[in-house]
C-alpha cells in the first residue's frame, strides 16, 4: 500500500485567475470542507508538496514560475489544473498574451472544469489525483527495483 | 520485583523501548494533536495515525537535495536527538544529556545552513536563537534537579522520595514557558511553522524534501517524548499518576495557546524566555538555599 | 635569530628550533612523568645578581621607550615597579635564602606541553605566514630577525614561568612576556599597533605592579622561605591570601579579564601568529597558570568567590560582545576572554573538583584556539579579508582549511569535544560552590554557554553555506602553515579522545597531591559516555557516501522566481539582483561598547571593594 495516497500535501498556485477559483481553493481548507481529514495539507513549498494545484492560465509572466515549481517538486507527483482557464484558457483563451491551458507548459494528470470550480468539485478532484498518485508510486517503486 | 524496579534495574530496556517506541507514541501525540486542534476549529481532523503516514509517505518520495552534504547534518540530527533520549532514559546524567540535545540541534541548524538557501538561513538563524533562548532555562532545570537530590542522574532523580514540584515551582514554571519554544508551536514557531508560508516558506526545513524531511520530523517525534518524559522528572515516581495528568493538561494548554495566538517577533521571543528564566529559574533556585 | 638573514636558512633553523623545543617537552613529559613534585636548587652565586640586573634592565627599557613616546602614565607605573623591587631588594636582600629555585610538578608538565608543542608549531607556521605577510604588507618593515627571536624568548619566559618556583624568578620571566608581547603587538610599528602596543604594556604594568606590591608583602610579612611557591601555598592564611590576591589580580591582568580584556583585543593588530601565541600558548595562559596555582588558597573565601565572579561576569560579557562582531580575529579574541573567564572562576572557587575543570579547560582550548587562529591567519591572506561574512561557502573553495576550522569551533563548545566536557565539569563543580554564589555563578554560565552556542554555531553556518557549486582553490596555504594547522586539527581530535587519560595520568595526580585526596572526578560512565560519542561523531561522515549516492540535486527554492543556479533572481523593473546571506548580529543587545561599559564598571567596584576589605582586614591578622 502507498502511504502517499494517505498524505498528500499540496501546493496552490494562481496563474493568471480571477481569483475565483483561487477563493474555492482555500474555501475547502475552511472547516466547511475540511481536506485535512484525509491528510491533506497547504504547504507553501514544491519540496514538500505532492500535489501542484493551478488555476488559471499560463502567459509569459508566469511560465517560468510554473515551471519552476513544477521542477522542484519531487516525484512522485500529480498536477491538478483547476478551471476552465487553467484546462483551456477560458474566456481568455485567444487573448494575445495567453498561451493556453497548463497543460500547454507540464503534463496535467486532473482537469477540474468549472467558473469557477466548486470546492466539491475540487475535492473530488484532489481524490482522483490520488488514484493517480498511487498508480506513479507503483511504476516508480517497479522502475526502481528492475 | 516490580515492573519499575525492574526498569530501573536494567537500563538498557528503557533505551530500547523509547527507541521502539518514540516514533509510535510521539506520532499518537501528534495525531491527538491535530484531532483537538481539529476539534477546537470545527473541525473533523485527521486520522490518528496521521503524523505516522506522513513520515512513511515522505520515504517514498524521490530523494531530493540541494547539496548531498545536508543529508550528513541531519542524519546527525536524528542520530544526536536519539542519543538524547537513550541517554535520558538510561538514567545517565543530565547535564550530558543536555549538551547532546544541544549537538543535535547544532546539526539540524548546519543542515539548513549548508543548503546555501536564503529561507533556510533564516530559518536557521531564528533557530539559533530558539536555541540561545532555551539554553539557559535547561540548564538551570537540571541544577535544580540536583540541588534537590543531590544527584544529576535522571535515574536518581526520578526515584527521589517526594514530588520535585514541590521545591521547584519556579523552575517547572520557566521550563513549561520554553517547552513552547522547543514544541515549535504559535506564538514561538518563529523558525519553521506550518503558516509562514509567505515570509517564510519552510524556514528551516524549506531545502529538507522526502526522506531528508522525513528524518527531521522523525526526530521531532523523538524529542517530543524526550521533552515530555524532561516534564514528567517534576513529579517522578513520587507522583507519576499526578504527574501524567498534569502533563495532558500542560499538553493542552500547549495546543489551546497554538491556536489562539499570533506568532510574535523573534526578539519578543528571546527576551521574554530570558526573563522568565531569570524570574523563575535563577530566583526558584536561590530559593532553595533558604529551604 | 638576530643576526640571521631573511632566508630559507633562517626558516629552516626556526623550524630545527621548534622542532627541538617540542621534542625538548615531550622528553621532559617522559623525564618526570608520574613523579609528583620535583625541586631543584640552583647553587650559584652569579643567579641572584643577573636576575636583578635583568630586572632592572627591563624596567629601564620600558621607562625608556615609554618616555620616547610620551606614554608618562607607563612611565610612572615602571617608575614605581623599580622603586618597589630596589626597596625589597636592598631592605629584605631576598633569594639569599636556601631553597630550591625551579620545580617541576604534573601542573607545569601540561603546560610545558603546551608552550612547547603548540608555540613550536605557531614558530613553524610563522616561518610560511611571515613571508606572506611582508609581501601584503609592503610599508611595514621587514624585521623578521626580531620576531623570530621574540617568538623564542616569549616561549622561554613561558617555560621559566611555569618552572618557578622562585617568586622573584617567576616575576621576572612574567614581565620579560610582558615585554615581548609589548613589542610583538607593535611589530607593524606604525600608529594603530604602536597605540595598541602600549595599551596592552600599560594594562599589564598595572599587573606588574601589583605582583611587585606581592613580593613586597610576603618579603615584608613572612619569613624568607615563603617566597618559594611552593612554601607560600602552604604560608599562614592572611599572607597567602594577600599574596594570591595581589598576584592573582595581577593575573587577571595579563589574561585579559574584565576590567583589562581590552588589551587583548586591540592585540588583533599584530600579525596572526603573535594572537596565536598570546591566546593560546602564552601571556594569557601565564595569567590563568598563577591563578590557578593559588587555587587552593582561593577555596571558600571572599576573595576567591570575588574573582570567580569576576571570572563569570568575563565569561558572560565576551561571550555577549562575541555575538555582535563580524570581524573573525576579534570574535576569537572576545572568546578567548570568555574563556579565560571561565578558568578563572573555576580557579575562584578553587575546590578539587573546580581546579581539575580549569586545567581541562586549559589544554583544551590551547589546542582548538590556536587551531582557529591560524586557520583565520591564512584564510585572512587567500581572501584579503578576516570578516566571518567573507567566509561564505568556504568550505567549497578552501574546503581543508574550512574542515580544521570547523573541528576547532566544534572543540570550542559542542558536546562531546574538548570545551564541553570542561563545561560539564565546571558546572559539577560549581553547585557546591559557597551559597549563595554557587547558584549566581550557575545561573550566569547557563546564559553565557547560551550565547556561545549562538555566535560559534552562526559561524560554522557561514563556512559550509554553499549557493552553488566552486571549484576549490589549488594551493590553500603554504606548506608550512599548512603542516602546523594540520597537526593542531589532529591534536584537538586526540585530546577529546584521550583526555580520560590525561585526567588520570597527570590532573588527577596534581590536584590529589595539592588536596591530600585520592578521588576520582570522573566517573567511568560518563567517561564512557562523552568516549562513545565522541567516536559517533567521527563516524558521522562515513555516511557521507551512503547520502551521496541516488539523490537528486535540485537548486534552492527562491520562491519559483529563481533564475538560475547562481541564486541571481529577478527583481522588479527587470533587474537582476545577486541574493546576499549575512548572519544576524544583535548590535542594539550585544553591542560591544554598551556590554564593555557595564562589565568593565560592574568588575571595577568588585575589585575595589574587595582590596579595601582585604586592606581593611588582613593586615591585621597577619600581624597578630
Amino acid at each position: 500500500m502507498a502511504y502517499i495516497t494517505k498524505s498528500p500535501w499540496i501546493i496552490h498556485y494562481d496563474a493568471s485567475s480571477c481569483n475565483g477559483c483561487d477563493i474555492e481553493v482555500l474555501a475547502c481548507l475552511t472547516p466547511l470542507y475540511d481536506i485535512e481529514r484525509f491528510g491533506i495539507i497547504n504547504t507553501g513549498n514544491p519540496k514538500h508538496a505532492d500535489v501542484f494545484l493551478v488555476t488559471g492560465g499560463v502567459n509569459e509572466q508566469n511560465r517560468p514560475v510554473i515551471k519552476n515549481i513544477y521542477d522542484q517538486m519531487p516525484k512522485p507527483n500529480v498536477v491538478v489544473a483547476i478551471g476552465v482557464c487553467a484546462i483551456s484558457g477560458g474566456v481568455f483563451h485567444d487573448c494575445y498574451n495567453l498561451a493556453g491551458g497548463v497543460d500547454k507548459l507540464i503534463p496535467v494528470d486532473v482537469y477540474v472544469p468549472g467558473c469557477a470550480a466548486r470546492p466539491e468539485a475540487i475535492i473530488d478532484g484532489v481524490v482522483k489525483a490520488l488514484g493517480i498518485l498511487g498508480k506513479k508510486r507503483e511504476d516508480m517503486k517497479n522502475a526502481g527495483s528492475k | 520485583m516490580s515492573f519499575t524496579q525492574f526498569i530501573f534495574d536494567n537500563p538498557w530496556i528503557g533505551v530500547l523501548l523509547f527507541i521502539i517506541l518514540s516514533p509510535f507514541v510521539g506520532g499518537i501525540i501528534f495525531g491527538l494533536d491535530r484531532i483537538v486542534t481539529a476539534r477546537m476549529q470545527g473541525r473533523v481532523g485527521p486520522p490518528v495515525l496521521q503524523p505516522v503516514y506522513d513520515i512513511l509517505k515522505l520515504l517514498e518520495k524521490e530523494k531530493m537535495v540541494v547539496h548531498e552534504s545536508q543529508n550528513f547534518w541531519i542524519f546527525g540530527y536524528l542520530v544526536f536527538i536519539i542519543i538524547t533520549g537513550a541517554l535520558f532514559f538510561a538514567g545517565s546524567d543530565i547535564l550530558l544529556v543536555i549538551f547532546a540535545l544541544t549537538l543535535a540541534h547544532v546539526f539540524l541548524i548546519l543542515g539548513a545552513f549548508s543548503s546555501g538557501s536564503p529561507y533556510a538561513h533564516i530559518g536557521a538563524e531564528r533557530e539559533l536563537i530558539q536555541l540561545m533562548a532555551v539554553e539557559p532555562m535547561i540548564i538551570i532545570a537540571a541544577v535544580g534537579f540536583y540541588e534537590v537530590t543531590k544527584s544529576f542522574n535522571t535515574s536518581d532523580i526520578l526515584a527521589f522520595s517526594d514530588p520535585l514540584i514541590l521545591t521547584l515551582p519556579g523552575i517547572f514554571i520557566g521550563f513549561v514557558y520554553i517547552l513552547t519554544v522547543k514544541l515549535r508551536k504559535s506564538p514561538f514557531d518563529i523558525s519553521t511553522s506550518h503558516h509562514a508560508h509567505q515570509e517564510l516558506v519552510k524556514g528551516l526545513n524549506t531545502e529538507f524534501a522526502g526522506s531528508t524531511l522525513a528524518m527531521v520530523e522523525l526526530a521531532h517525534l523523538y524529542e517530543t517524548v524526550f521533552l515530555l518524559g524532561f516534564l514528567f522528572l517534576f513529579f517522578g515516581m513520587a507522583a507519576p499518576i499526578v504527574g501524567i495528568i498534569v502533563i495532558a493538561i500542560i499538553y493542552l494548554i500547549e495546543i489551546f495557546v497554538d491556536n489562539a495566538t499570533a506568532r510574535v517577533k523573534w526578539g519578543f521571543m528571546f527576551k521574554s524566555c530570558w526573563i522568565i528564566t531569570a524570574v523563575a529559574g535563577v530566583l526558584n533556585l536561590m530559593a532553595l538555599y533558604i529551604i | 635569530m638576530l643576526v640571521l638573514p631573511n632566508n630559507g636558512l633562517r626558516d629552516t633553523i626556526v623550524k630545527a628550533a621548534a622542532v627541538v623545543t617540542c621534542l625538548g617537552s615531550i622528553y621532559l613529559l617522559f623525564e618526570y612523568f608520574g613523579q609528583g613534585q620535583v625541586f631543584f636548587s640552583i647553587e650559584s652565586a652569579l643567579i641572584d645578581p643577573i636576575i636583578v640586573a635583568a630586572e632592572v634592565a627591563i624596567g629601564l627599557f620600558i621607562i625608556g621607550i615609554s618616555v620616547k613616546h610620551k606614554k608618562y602614565l607607563i612611565t610612572v607605573l615602571a617608575v614605581v615597579q623599580l622603586l618597589i623591587m630596589g626597596y625589597t631588594e636592598i631592605v629584605f636582600h631576598p633569594g639569599h635564602m636556601s631553597g630550591y629555585d625551579l620545580f617541576i610538578d604534573e601542573f607545569s608538565l601540561i603546560m610545558a606541553l603546551i608552550i612547547g608543542i603548540i608555540g613550536s608549531l605557531i614558530c613553524v607556521y610563522a616561518t610560511g605566514y611571515m613571508k606572506d605577510y611582508q609581501s601584503h604588507h609592503k610599508d611595514t618593515p621587514d624585521n623578521r630577525p626580531l620576531f623570530f627571536f621574540l617568538m623564542f624568548l616569549f616561549l622561554s619566559a613561558m617555560f621559566g614561568i611555569v618552572f618557578s618556583n622562585n617568586i622573584m624568578w617567576l616575576f621576572l620571566f612574567w614581565e620579560i612576556t610582558t615585554l615581548c608581547s609589548f613589542l610583538l603587538i607593535a611589530y607593524a610599528r606604525d600608529e594603530v599597533s604602536w597605540k595598541n602596543g602600549f595599551w596592552a604594556l600599560l594594562l599589564n604594568t598595572v599587573g606588574g605592579v601589583a605582583f611587585a606590591g606581592a613580593i613586597l608583602f610576603v618579603n615584608a610579612y613572612s619569613t624568607g622561605n615563603d617566597i618559594y611557591l611552593n612554601e607560600l601555598l602552604k604560608a599562614s592564611p592572611g599572607v597567602a591570601l594577600m599574596a594570591a590576591a595581589l598576584i592573582g589580580f595581577a593575573g587577571l591582568t595579563k589574561s585579559a579579564q574584565l576590567p583589562f580584556s581590552s588589551w587583548l583585543v586591540g592585540a588583533m593588530v599584530a600579525p596572526t601568529p603573535v594572537s596565536a601565541l598570546l591566546h593560546s600558548s602564552t601571556m594569557v595562559k601565564a595569567g590563568v597558570y598563577v591563578i590557578v596555582r593559588f587555587a587552593p588558597v582561593f577555596e571558600g573565601n571572599l576573595v576567591g568567590i570575588t574573582f570567580a565572579v569576576i571570572g563569570a561576569l568575563t565569561f558572560l560579557v565576551a561571550s555577549g560582545i562575541a555575538i555582535s562582531q563580524s570581524n573573525a580575529k576579534k570574535v576569537l579574541a572576545y572568546s578567548t576572554i570568555a574563556n579565560l573567564g571561565l578558568v578563572v572562576t573555576c580557579a575562584g572557587i578553587g575546590t578539587e573538583e573546580a581546579v581539575w575543570a580549569a586545567i581541562l579547560l586549559i589544554i583544551f582550548h590551547a589546542v582548538a584556539k590556536s587551531l582557529l587562529f591560524l586557520s583565520v591567519g591564512s584564510v585572512e591572506h587567500k581572501k584579503g579579508s578576516r570578516d566571518i561574512e567573507d567566509m561564505g561557502g568556504l568550505i567549497a573553495t578552501m574546503p581543508k582549511i574550512a574542515l580544521m576550522m570547523l573541528i576547532g569551533m566544534a572543540g570550542m563548545f559542542l558536546a562531546p569535544f574538548g570545551m564541553l566536557i570542561s563545561k560539564w565539569a565546571s558546572i559539577h563543580a560549581f553547585v557546591s560552590a559557597m551559597p549563595p554564589f554557587g547558584m549566581l555563578l550557575i545561573a550566569i554560565i547557563a546564559y553565557g554557554s547560551g550565547m556561545t552556542v549562538f555566535f560559534w554555531t552562526k559561524w560554522m553556518g557561514r563556512l559550509i553555506e554553499v549557493k552553488s557549486e566552486r571549484k576549490p582553490l589549488k594551493e590553500e596555504a603554504s606548506g608550512a602553515e599548512m603542516s602546523a594547522i594540520y597537526t593542531l586539527g589532529g591534536l584537538t581530535i586526540l585530546a577529546c579522545l584521550i583526555f580520560p587519560l590525561i585526567s588520570a595520568t597527570m590532573i588527577e595526580p596534581y590536584v590529589n597531591t595539592v588536596y591530600n585526596t585520592a578521588s576520582h572526578l570522573l566517573s567511568l560512565n560518563n567517561m564512557l559516555i562523552m568516549l562513545m560519542m565522541m567516536v559517533l561523531v567521527l563516524l558521522l561522515p562515513l555516511s557521507l557516501s551512503h547520502f551521496a549516492k541516488g539523490r537528486t540535486l535540485k537548486g534552492q527554492y527562491m520562491g519559483a522566481r529563481a533564475t538560475g543556479d547562481d541564486l541571481k533572481f529577478l527583481g522588479s523593473m527587470g533587474i537582476m539582483k545577486e541574493t546576499e546571506f549575512s548572519n544576524y548580529y544583535f548590535e542594539d543587545i550585544f553591542g560591544e561598547d554598551k556590554l564593555n561599559k557595564i562589565g568593565n564598571l560592574m568588575t571595577i567596584v568588585l575589585l575595589v571593594v574587595l582590596f579595601i576589605l582585604i586592606t581593611l582586614f588582613l593586615p591585621l591578622e597577619v600581624v597578630m
